[in-house]
């Protein structure tokens, strides 16, 4: 995994609420997999991250986490999405595409004036 | 912030649920370890490569657990939990060091809060009940460089035309003779403005405060506010008081109000007992009426400022209406200004006499903390030594610089904290210790509380703090030097590490032995400075003179029938055997209480312009200066004749007679007081009038029938003495009169003593720290060479082994103790001879750098530290050199 990119930071809280709206309920394994599924397997995740930017969500009540049992009948807990995450994730997202769109204008701009 | 408060709220809930979180993540971590075997069993590896693979990818589980920590808990309050709970152990495990620590600092912390209370209590905040004392301030008048009291008129004007101020208010001391019962006792009031109690905001319990209109008219108002001890104590806590009449001073006062408890008026030393409005001036005053007389100085004033005044500007006001009066009233005012004093400097209480001591006291108890702290530090040197072992194993587990010096600051801290408590407690039981140091004065004791607020504990916790950055805090920085390799390998070599260590305590001791120096030498001048003042002549004989007062205006005596009284309890009193004379006079030198003073025009003196002369006067009776043992240098004494039908007499003193009549005999010379000539009939020696330490200073002598004075002292020259005096004294006044009482019946030298009460406190409590800080600097001394010996075990073998002997062994260690000694002493004097000068006020015919005090505090020095190294030396010459060279 050596030339895989490392998760920025910042945007960690942002891929779990997304992972969790788009899949509903999900444990922590789940969570990592898919952000790393998602990227076409570019990110590594380091889970000694992973769980306290989780415990972090859950003190600001953006996701709460129960007990639950997986497909395969192991138990594990889940995190899910809670109201107040979901705003959160929507301001989150909405500030990221903002971010994205002015250093896209950004580049392309400078290329050939200067 | 919503989110802030609620993610604080989880971090410290979390500090309780700690094991149970761990358990979670524990299950949570395992859960996801098998989610991923399980994947990659399914992607076809073998069970064996399917977990491997996922350790793997999973990383270190512990510093998950850890990151998960930090972020779930308060690391910083966990470690510290930590940290303390690690201090309290180690404690436990070495209870001798523990107790020796704290018994150092307990003393120098107890004696700092102790000195801290004293001066809240005193200087600062000395009026407990009163809201907003940092806006009070006390009111003089001045005349050139003088002070002076301040006149009712003026206060008037000024209390009308300040703005900058809430209140102007008016309290001076008096005593009466309070017969409740059957028991008569001297008890001290204050006359006050009828706005003193809602100017402190002081609300009484019973009744109520003074109206504004009762301190109008002369003796219009006979009512009184008692205090709540007097309510409680002589009047049975009577809830039927109000409206009730007490007889003071032959004058029926109706009782109208209790003050609160914890309310003792406004005079720093004494708790007052009764309040009376100013109308009742002449009631309680020597003097007669002076509410309407602008040149009658009497009063001692306060005044509250507008929040946000500041005293320059609050002074300005107050000069520029005192400019205002001078123009206005130049026959009484002209040269007299007002003056404004921050409480702790109030110059007419004992706030002012106590000032200079307490500032002593505070440099003394801050030298005192020094040396325990360096004890202390010393200590933990020594135990850092013996723990090097576990730091360096700290160190090698990657314990962070930051992490061991907290660590050990805790450890400071824990001892500190635990000696602050037990400094606390013994700075509340010597709370009233400063009375004890004082004398009682006609059965009545001074009140001088410490008061321990939460300045005096905010404070205290500041010098714990500071005292264990002061003592924790070098030897950490010498630990957390630790060199790991060097450390590793001298452990091996078993040689003992760090010259530098050792210089670092020496260091110590040599502060040590200085300031301890400096304490002994000042303890030495101050101790010089009250045996000169006591020994030193007052101008008049303190041996076989007895002086007490009988009352005769707290009993209503009228001017006629006081003159009859005093004519024969003086017969009476000179009938009494062992009685060769006795004389009355209206106040006695060195006593509580101000001479009368007056401006005098001399016969053919011709002052200078801006010189209008004013001196202070005694009313005297025939054969004083015989009774006090004044001698006069020339002319005659007063005799009987010299009463109200004769011509005006005076006798001056020979300081006056030289500043006015330079070139001749005054005697038969003229002099006007208060529009009267008097002539001029002899002069006697100078002597004290208002304390030891003043300079001769012009006075004389007018006869107590042509300046009468219904209140006056019994001077009685006699060998028995002062008890047997008194009862023959309590049977002649009870024959003419059972209602009066009679005062104390002291000797002249205890007047003088008690003069000096404020030089004996601080002689007493300098002697005593001074005392303290020698066994604490002993303790050092002891600790330090005890322990050079005991680590130069192999040197002192060796050498005994070349052939050295006991004695040249002995003089070797008791050299090296004594060596620091005198390096100590040597940066002691240089720091005293700086220091004492400091002294200046309680310091009398005494030089700074007096020799005598110098070389006693060197001696005692040199042998306290003999002592001290005498067991350490004798141990070295007891080292057996087979087993001392096999040592390690």
């Amino acid at each position: 995994m050596g030339d895989k990119a490392d998760v920025w930071q910042g945007t960690l809280a942002l891929m779990i609420l997304k992972t969790l709206e788009t899949l509903g309920p999900l444990h922590g394994y789940g969570i990592a997999r898919r952000i790393e599924q998602t990227s076409g397997d570019l990110l590594s995740l380091n889970y000694g991250t992973l769980y306290p930017a989780l415990l972090k969500l859950e003190q600001e009540g953006s996701i709460e986490s129960a007990w639950g049992v997986s497909d395969n009948n192991r138990k594990a807990k889940y995190y899910k999405l809670t109201s107040a995450g979901r705003r959160q994730l929507e301001r989150e997202a909405r500030d990221w595409r903002q971010a994205q769109a002015i250093l896209a204008k950004f580049l392309s701009a400078t290329e050939p004036s200067t | 912030m919503i989110d802030e408060v609620r993610q604080g709220f989880h971090r410290l809930r979390s500090l309780f649920r700690r094991a149970r979180q761990d358990r979670e993540l524990d299950a949570e971590m395992s859960a996801h370890l098998e989610l991923a075997i399980e994947e990659n069993l399914e992607r076809g590896l073998s069970p064996a490569e399917a977990r491997r693979q996922a350790l793997v990818r999973f990383g270190g589980p512990q510093q998950v657990k850890e990151s998960h920590r930090e972020a779930r808990g308060l690391p910083l309050l966990e470690t510290l939990l930590q940290d303390f709970r690690f201090a309290l152990r180690m404690l436990r495990r070495s209870p001798g060091f523990a107790l020796v620590a704290i018994f150092c600092l307990t003393l120098g912390i107890g004696a700092n809060a102790a000195v801290f209370s004293w001066m809240e209590g005193l200087l600062f905040r000395p009026y407990p009940a009163v809201a907003h004392q940092e806006r009070l301030l006390a009111l003089t008048g001045t005349a050139q460089a003088d002070r002076t009291a301040l006149s009712w008129p003026d206060f008037l004007d000024l209390q009308r035309n300040c703005k900058l101020f809430d209140a102007f208010f008016v309290s001076k001391i008096m005593g009466t003779t309070l017969s409740i019962g059957d028991r008569a006792q001297v008890a001290t009031g204050s006359i006050v403005s009828s706005n003193y109690f809602p100017a402190l905001g002081v609300h009484p319990i019973l009744g109520r405060a003074f109206e504004p209109n009762e301190d109008v008219g002369r003796g219009a108002h006979p009512v009184t506010v008692i205090s709540y001890q007097l309510w409680k104590e002589r009047f049975a806590g009577d809830p039927q008081i109000i409206g009730k009449t007490q007889r003071m001073n032959g004058v029926l006062h109706t009782i109208i109000g209790v003050a609160p408890e914890g309310f003792y008026g406004t005079f720093v030393g004494w708790a007052m007992k009764f309040w009376v409005p100013a109308s009742m001036e002449d009631t309680f005053e020597a003097g007669g009426y002076k509410l309407e007389d602008r040149g009658e100085r009497w009063i001692e004033a306060y005044g509250r400022l507008k929040p946000g005044v500041s005293l320059e500007q609050a002074q300005q006001e107050v000069s520029a209406v005192a400019k205002r009066l001078e123009t206005d009233y130049p026959a009484t005012n002209r040269g007299h200004g007002v003056k404004l004093w921050p409480l702790w400097q109030t110059p007419f209480n004992n706030a002012g006499t106590l000032l200079p001591t307490l500032g002593i006291m505070l440099v003394v108890v801050v030298f005192v903390l020094l040396i325990a702290c360096a004890n202390v530090g010393n200590l933990l040197l020594v135990r850092s030594f013996a723990r090097r072992h576990e730091i360096t194993v700290r160190v090698a587990v990657g314990a962070g610089r930051k992490r061991l010096l907290q660590q050990l600051f805790i450890e400071g801290l824990v001892l500190s904290a635990l000696a602050a408590t037990g400094g606390l407690l013994i700075a509340h039981w010597s709370s009233h210790l400063l009375v004890l140091l004082l004398p009682v004065r006609n059965g009545n004791a001074m009140h001088l509380p410490g008061e321990m607020d939460w300045r005096v504990m905010a404070l205290s916790a500041a010098v714990c703090l500071v005292s264990t950055l002061l003592f924790a805090l070098l030897p950490a920085m010498q630990t957390s030097k630790v060199d790991l390799a060097a450390t590793l390998r001298s452990e091996m070599a078993g040689v003992v590490h760090g010259r530098s260590k050792s210089w670092v305590r020496s260091g110590l001791v040599v502060v040590q032995v200085s300031l301890c120096f400096i304490l002994l030498v000042g303890a030495g001048l101050l101790l010089q400075s009250l045996e000169r003042i006591r020994s030193d002549s007052p101008g008049f004989s303190t041996q076989g003179t007895l002086v007490t007062a009988v009352n005769l205006s707290a009993s209503g005596y009228e001017v006629q029938r006081a003159k009859s009284f005093q004519d024969e309890l003086i017969d009476r009193v000179e009938r009494l055997p062992g009685v060769e004379s006795a004389a009355l006079a209206r106040l006695t030198p060195l006593g509580y209480g101000s001479f009368s003073s007056a401006p005098i025009v001399v016969d053919g003196y011709q002052p200078p312009p801006d010189e209008r002369p004013s001196l202070d006067y005694n009313q005297v009776g025939p054969g004083y200066f015989a009774t006090m043992g004044i001698p006069l240098g020339s002319g005659r004494e007063f005799t009987r004749a010299d009463n109200e039908t004769a011509a005006p007499v005076a006798i001056v003193n020979e300081t006056m007679a030289a500043r006015y009549w330079p070139d001749k005999n005054p005697i038969g010379e003229r002099l006007q007081v208060k529009d009267k000539w008097l002539r001029i009939v002899g002069v006697a020696k100078t002597s004290k009038y208002y304390s030891m330490r003043e300079m001769p200073k012009p006075f004389f002598y007018v006869p107590l029938r042509q300046n009468f004075s219904v209140g006056a002292a019994l001077n009685i020259r006699t060998k028995l003495r002062p008890q047997i005096m008194a009862g023959a004294l309590s049977r002649e006044l009870k024959a003419m009169d059972a209602n009066l009482a009679l005062y104390e019946v002291i000797s002249l030298q205890e007047q003088l003593d008690r003069s000096t009460s404020a030089q004996k406190v601080a002689v007493t409590l300098t002697g005593v720290l001074a005392g303290l800080a020698l066994v604490l600097a002993a303790i050092g001394l002891y600790g330090v060479m005890s322990y050079t010996v005991s680590q130069s075990t192999r040197e002192l073998g060796l050498r005994m082994a070349l052939g050295a002997r006991t004695p040249e062994l002995f003089r070797l260690v008791i050299s090296r103790g004594l060596a620091l000694t005198a390096g100590g002493i040597l940066l002691g004097a240089a720091g005293a001879l700086g220091l004492t000068r400091l002294l200046g006020y309680l310091l009398y015919k005494v030089s700074p750098r007096d020799p005598l005090a110098f070389g006693s505090a060197f001696l005692t020095l040199m042998v306290v530290s003999m002592i001290a190294c005498f067991l350490p030396a004798w141990r070295a010459t007891r080292v057996d050199p087979i087993v001392a060279l096999r040592y390690e």
